[in-house]
């Protein structure tokens, strides 16, 4: 295989942009930009299709691997996929062609530069996925801030500085850290490649600090209690395409970062720290479960409740099972759909009535019946009914963690039920009800690219609840293989004692 | 007789230095075409440099200059910051109506001081470089004569100046007294125990040294003089006393003190966390833009700084590969910052930046790259002049130096992102001028687009500077 089909989906965005850029711009040719973002994020997404269909999911190995010298005798650029980073991949092209198409409603100036931001990042996002460096993997971690924060900022809502800033700083803040422990790494061990990593492994004596300055990053991109607060602030105010690129795809870096660097660099630091995870875990599942019952905002109830449904994969990364990490996985994928689905919805209200306030709406059920019933769906899919696909993730992390720990795994049950409470009645405040606010009356259903939107995600979250065969096909083999190189079963046993 | 070939560039520079006093005292209203003239032979003198034979590395009049990798490379760095600065400046100076035939003579004088510094490989003849540089720059600062803000600058700047050469002075004398040579290779022969007076000459030459570079807390004298100075001095003092400070400070501390390395970490190590912390949270108070840069180059001083208190090799490559990507990230706000003129009137404040993306997309899309560098992202040059120098601070296990940078770094970004924040979120004002002299804009252009595509060849700048060794 010698066509560099990582590198060109990498690349394949950032030329997209280049070309808008140097396009000379008037008003009568946004429309073009529009069509060529869409073009290119298609063929994006086209050509990760392809690569998942020959993509060998029998074989353990990183696949389409390349390397090349980059920064001399240090660090090597290089790129590959196994089984799970393979599907974050397809998750990030599936979503931002989408989030191209919602652009006709929702960015009203700046068109050109908003679709230049979105196709940057899109190039970050899958470079995140792909790297199989270190300081690689940082370098686009990192620089997907600067093209988030921009979309914030500029397109945001009335509080959107604010929202930036604090987006910005608390994520670097974080990251700084990880690159401290990244040079460290370098300087033990020689190499920042993580293949060889997986091969040397780190010495245990200092594990505990690396894993510690990892998860400081990964802990707010997650975001887990107690560090979670820039979320909500950050989705309410995003414009609707930046909080779906945000909760689809930005806080899977994180729960990705934890299978493939925390567990599989530090299995006995992991280990060790395990009774924080679950901690964290079980608070943010309960509690950010119960703030969201109490949100006015639309958008800060589905953000409260990414922050829930994140606390079930970092759970379940850290039960180190094959159902729990399966889970996981799973969990972000659907979560991802679901999430940005979600978003996509509160943005089609929202463009009608410019609230985001639960008690505006009310009654939509009569005057929007086509939206009432793709909501119902998400809503769904977001309280893990059986039939979508978040009901999967969800079962799966939660039997990988009564096989570890039956009190951990009963009060992280309660939290599916919280989640059915907030979701189930959010859906009944907005779609049922009466029709008491004037303005709602003169809303309009579903128009047509919005019907395409988000029938595109109603289709994989039915098709993967109830046939998850695919998504399980490709990452079974690796995450097998990740608990059996690191011996997470022998460690586990051992700490257990027997 | 002495090889006379190797300083063939600093003699061009005196005989051109004179030459054109004498030509723009007897041609009248020759000032635009001296000021053009210094350029051209700025360059000239950068084909000397790169035309001497690289192979030799020797040294003149009895082993006080040296003409090594080291010396070279920070030359070549030096004159092409000249020229850049030149370049982008000339429209300013013409019309802040400081176009006179002094000023580029001043210059030149400046930049011979800083061969001669950079080169020097004795106390004396380090002395009389930074004499020559200072003297020049007193006058520059101060070179807007009618405008209170920029004589107050030259004043305060010569006053704190000669008291910093006056302890490095007193400094130099201390080390002379216990080592009896002023020659750097000899110090070292004859200093191999460690005796309090030479601690003490140590000190106080390194406090004159911190104070040309501006660390903290030797730095008071830099937000007045950035704010104070015309900006085309400005961007001068940014750029090339930083480079022929830095490497006396190389030179001077791996050369005579290298085997009291115990004496000299900490002092660095303390300078550097001081500069780092201090620059960052300084400046974002800050109105002037000038007055942020000065912070800002502060903090970034305190970076470099962080590389040299490593003790090794490679730390001392990292503080040159992070000075160089300063300079470029620098060179490029300031032609910035020659860009917001408006009816022959140039703003400096924040407040001017005011949705500034709205009518000039390119100016702001250059500004948002070099801020963002500047804070150190990825993937800007910056973020790998951070990466270069953290690598080597934590290769010595330094991970204090490292924590403390890379939280400074954080705070930083705030400042940085509320420019950003202004140019990008905040409604719009009154248009820019938008015609510019070409030097301006190829300077803009040429360093903006250095600092973009940086990330993809990273080795070229790294292999250069691996290839300068110090002994």
């Amino acid at each position: 295989m010698n066509f560099p089909i990582l590198s060109s989906l990498i690349l394949l965005p950032t030329i997209g942009a280049l070309f808008i850029f140097f396009v000379r711009s008037s008003n009568s040719q946004y429309q073009s930009s529009k069509y060529v973002a869409l073009f290119i994020t298609l063929a994006n997404f086209f050509l990760s299709l392809y690569l998942w269909i020959i993509f060998d999911k029998s074989i353990v190995d990183f696949q389409f691997v390349e390397e090349r010298e980059w920064i001399s005798g240090f660090v090597n650029y290089k790129v590959g996929v196994d089984g799970i980073s393979i599907l974050f991949i397809l998750l990030t092209t599936f979503i931002t062609p989408i989030c191209v198409i919602t652009v006709n409603a929702t960015i009203k100036n700046r068109l050109k530069d908003f679709l230049i931001a979105i196709l940057i990042l899109e190039t970050f996002m899958i470079g995140v996925f792909c790297s199989l460096d270190l300081v690689v993997f940082y370098l686009f971690f990192e620089a997907g801030l600067i093209p988030m924060f921009l979309i914030i900022g500029i397109w945001g809502g009335e509080r959107r500085v604010y929202s930036a800033f604090k987006f910005f700083l608390y994520t670097l803040l974080g990251s700084v850290l990880m690159l401290v422990a990244i040079i460290s790494i370098y300087w033990i061990t020689g190499t920042t490649d993580v293949i060889k990593l997986y091969e040397l492994g780190i010495d245990v004596k200092y594990q505990n600090l690396l894993w510690l300055a990892f998860f400081s990053s990964f802990a707010v991109k997650t975001p887990m209690w107690p560090v979670h607060t820039w979320l909500p602030d950050a989705h309410v105010e995003a414009p609707t395409a930046g909080s779906v690129l945000l909760a689809a795809i930005l806080l899977k870096m994180a729960g990705y970062g934890f299978i493939r660097f925390s567990l599989g660099l530090f299995p006995d630091a992991s280990l060790y720290y395990v009774p924080l995870v679950y901690t964290l875990s079980l608070i943010a599942i309960i509690y950010t479960s119960l703030v969201a019952l109490m949100q006015e905002d639309m958008k800060k109830l589905i953000a409260y409740s990414s922050v829930a449904h994140m606390g079930f994969v970092t759970l379940g990364i850290f039960t180190m099972t094959q159902q729990g990490i399966e889970g996981s996985i799973f969990q972000m994928i659907s979560h991802g759909l679901v999430s940005a689905a979600l978003f996509l919805c509160v943005g089609v209200v929202y463009d009608r009535l410019h609230t985001r306030l639960i008690n505006r709406y009310g009654g939509l059920v009569s005057i929007m019946p086509k939206y009432a019933i793709v909501f119902m769906v998400f809503t769904l899919g977001a309280l893990g009914l059986p039939g979508t696909s978040g009901f999967i993730g969800e079962f799966l992390v939660l039997m990988g963690a009564f096989k570890k720990n039956i009190l951990v795994a009963t009060i992280a049950s309660l939290g599916v039920i919280l989640g059915a409470a907030y979701m189930l009645w959010l859906y009944k405040r907005i779609i049922f009800g009466k029709l008491i606010n004037e303005d709602v009356k003169k809303m309009v259903d579903l128009k047509r690219f919005e019907i395409v939107t988000l029938w595109l995600l109603v289709l994989p979250i039915i098709f993967f609840g109830f046939y998850p065969e695919p998504l399980i096909n490709s990452i079974e083999v690796s995450v097998a293989n990740m608990i059996d190189m690191n011996d997470l079963d022998k460690i586990n046993k051992l700490a257990l004692g027997e | 007789m002495e090889n006379l070939q190797l300083i063939i560039p600093e003699l061009f520079i005196s005989i051109i230095i004179m030459f054109l006093l004498i030509f723009g005292v007897f041609k009248k209203n020759s000032s635009q075409l001296v000021y053009n003239l210094t350029t051209v032979s700025l360059v000239a003198t950068l084909a000397l440099i790169i035309n001497l034979d690289t192979q030799i590395q020797s040294s003149l009049f009895n082993n006080s200059y040296n003409i090594d990798s080291l010396a070279r490379f920070m030359k070549i760095l030096l004159i092409l910051s000249g020229i850049f600065v030149m370049l982008s400046s000339s429209k300013y100076i013409q019309i802040n109506k400081i176009s006179k035939i002094e000023y580029p003579i001043l210059i030149l004088c400046s930049i011979l001081g800083m061969m001669v510094m950079i080169s020097s490989n004795d106390l004396i003849v380090f002395y009389m470089g930074l004499e020559l540089q200072s003297l020049a720059l007193y006058v520059l600062a101060s070179f807007n004569r009618d405008n209170l803000l920029s004589t107050e600058s030259g004043l305060k700047y010569f006053v704190l100046s000669a008291l910093s050469s006056g302890l490095l002075l007193y400094g130099c004398s201390l080390i002379y007294g216990f080592s009896e040579t002023t020659n750097f290779n000899q110090i070292m022969v004859n200093t191999k125990e460690i005796e309090y007076g030479l601690t003490f000459g140590i000190v106080f030459i390194l406090v004159g040294l911190a104070f040309k570079i501006s660390a903290v807390p030797f730095h008071m004298w830099a937000p007045d003089v950035y704010q104070g100075s015309p900006t085309s001095v400005t961007v001068f003092f940014a750029l090339l006393p930083k480079i022929a400070a830095l490497t006396v400070f190389i030179r001077f501390l791996y050369i005579p003190f290298y085997e009291l390395g115990d004496q000299w970490q900490m002092i660095i190590i303390f300078l550097s966390i001081a500069s780092m912390v201090f620059g960052a949270v300084a400046a974002i108070g800050q109105k002037n833009l000038k007055r942020l840069i000065a912070y800002s180059s502060i903090s970034h001083m305190g970076y470099a700084l962080a590389g040299l208190s490593t003790g090794t090799i490679q730390g001392v490559q990292s503080s040159i590969t992070y000075i160089t990507i300063y300079l470029v990230m620098n060179l490029a706000f300031f032609s910035c910052l020659f860009m917001l003129k408006r009816n022959d009137k140039y703003y400096e404040n924040i407040e001017d930046l005011s949705g500034l993306s709205k009518n000039h997309p390119l100016l702001s899309l250059s500004l948002l790259v070099v801020l963002f560098s500047l804070a150190g992202i990825p993937p800007l040059a910056g973020f790998f002049a951070k990466f270069y120098i953290f690598v080597a601070v934590i290769n010595e296990k330094m991970y204090f130096l490292a924590i403390v940078g890379l939280l400074a770094t954080v705070i930083a970004a705030f400042y940085y992102l509320r420019i950003i924040k202004i140019i990008y979120f905040d409604p719009e004002k009154e248009k820019f001028e938008s015609k510019h002299n070409l030097g301006l804009k190829f300077t803009l252009v040429a360093s903006t687009f250095f600092i973009l595509v940086y990330f993809i060849y990273p080795s070229g700048i790294v292999d250069l500077i691996s290839q300068i060794n110090i002994n």
